[in-house]
């Protein structure tokens, strides 16, 4: 588990690749060509950065013909949310309740 | 806030600590099912042409309709998919849901869902993403844990 998590966060702690990201997020299924159009970056960079994001299992690719595309996949990070975000999310939420319920007393 | 443009063809992916076999009675079976998939219950002989149903938990209502296109345990799983449960959905065409299960080193088996043939199915396009994100978490953690996730 903790490794799965390593190479998630390794993988969004580039900008470059949370770039990658939010492009595949606009739009799905995109060829390598077209996710090294708007970067300033060799084929061979972008191609090392999806490599990452696959590893990591943020990116998935497909065959059509051809081309290979690219597609988000965003399990991993749903992943992330249910291990990390949400658990300490909920004390935040139970802290400011208890802020609200203190304050309500005194007032 | 930035909205995702509805995405003919999806691809989600995770890893799960568990064999093929035991991937494939998760997605198969209703007793697993109902611990990950919504509360609902698949109901299929698996056969190619036969019905694919998920079924509501608390009753007989069916939420999914579909037809059993491939079947070969426990490598792949096809069927059509047509929401019941959203009338708006409803009224759209089938689109189509691809299961794959591939063993990795390791003992960890990767599984694939493709939803495709969303063209003409935008409302339903739209809203399978979190739904099927929910559903893989939840299967890799009834897998590897025994327990369903906590519900949210």
């Amino acid at each position: 588990m903790s490794s799965d998590d390593d190479n998630v966060f390794r993988a969004l702690a580039d900008p470059t690749r949370r770039h990658l990201l939010d492009r595949l997020f606009e739009r799905d299924g995109r060829t390598l060509t077209e996710l090294e159009s708007d970067l300033a970056m060799t084929r061979f960079g972008v191609m090392k950065h999806l490599r990452v994001l696959e590893e990591a299992g943020l990116v998935v690719t497909r065959r059509s013909g051809r081309e290979k595309l690219h597609y988000l996949n965003p399990v991993p990070i749903r992943l992330i949310h249910d291990r990390w975000i949400d658990k300490y999310r909920e004390r935040q939420v139970s802290a400011l309740a208890n802020l609200k319920s203190d304050l309500e007393e005194t007032a | 806030m930035t909205t995702m443009t509805e995405q003919a063809t999806q691809v989600y992916a995770v890893f799960i600590r568990a064999t093929p076999e035991q991937v494939w009675d998760g997605i198969t079976k209703p007793e697993f099912t109902t611990k990950y998939f919504f509360g609902t219950r698949i109901d299929s002989t698996l056969e190619p042409g036969a019905p694919y149903l998920s079924i509501a938990a608390d009753g007989d209502q069916t939420l999914v309709e579909g037809e059993i296109i491939e079947s070969d345990p426990p490598r792949i799983l096809k069927h059509t998919w047509h929401p019941l449960f959203d009338p708006e959905q409803a009224e759209e065409p089938f689109s189509r849901v691809t299961w794959e299960i591939e063993p990795q080193d390791g003992g960890v088996t990767k599984l694939t869902v493709t939803h495709d043939q969303l063209e003409a199915s935008p409302k339903t396009a739209a809203s399978v993403g979190g739904g099927w994100s929910y559903v893989l978490s939840g299967l890799k953690t009834l897998l590897e844990t025994g327990e369903p996730l906590a519900s949210e």
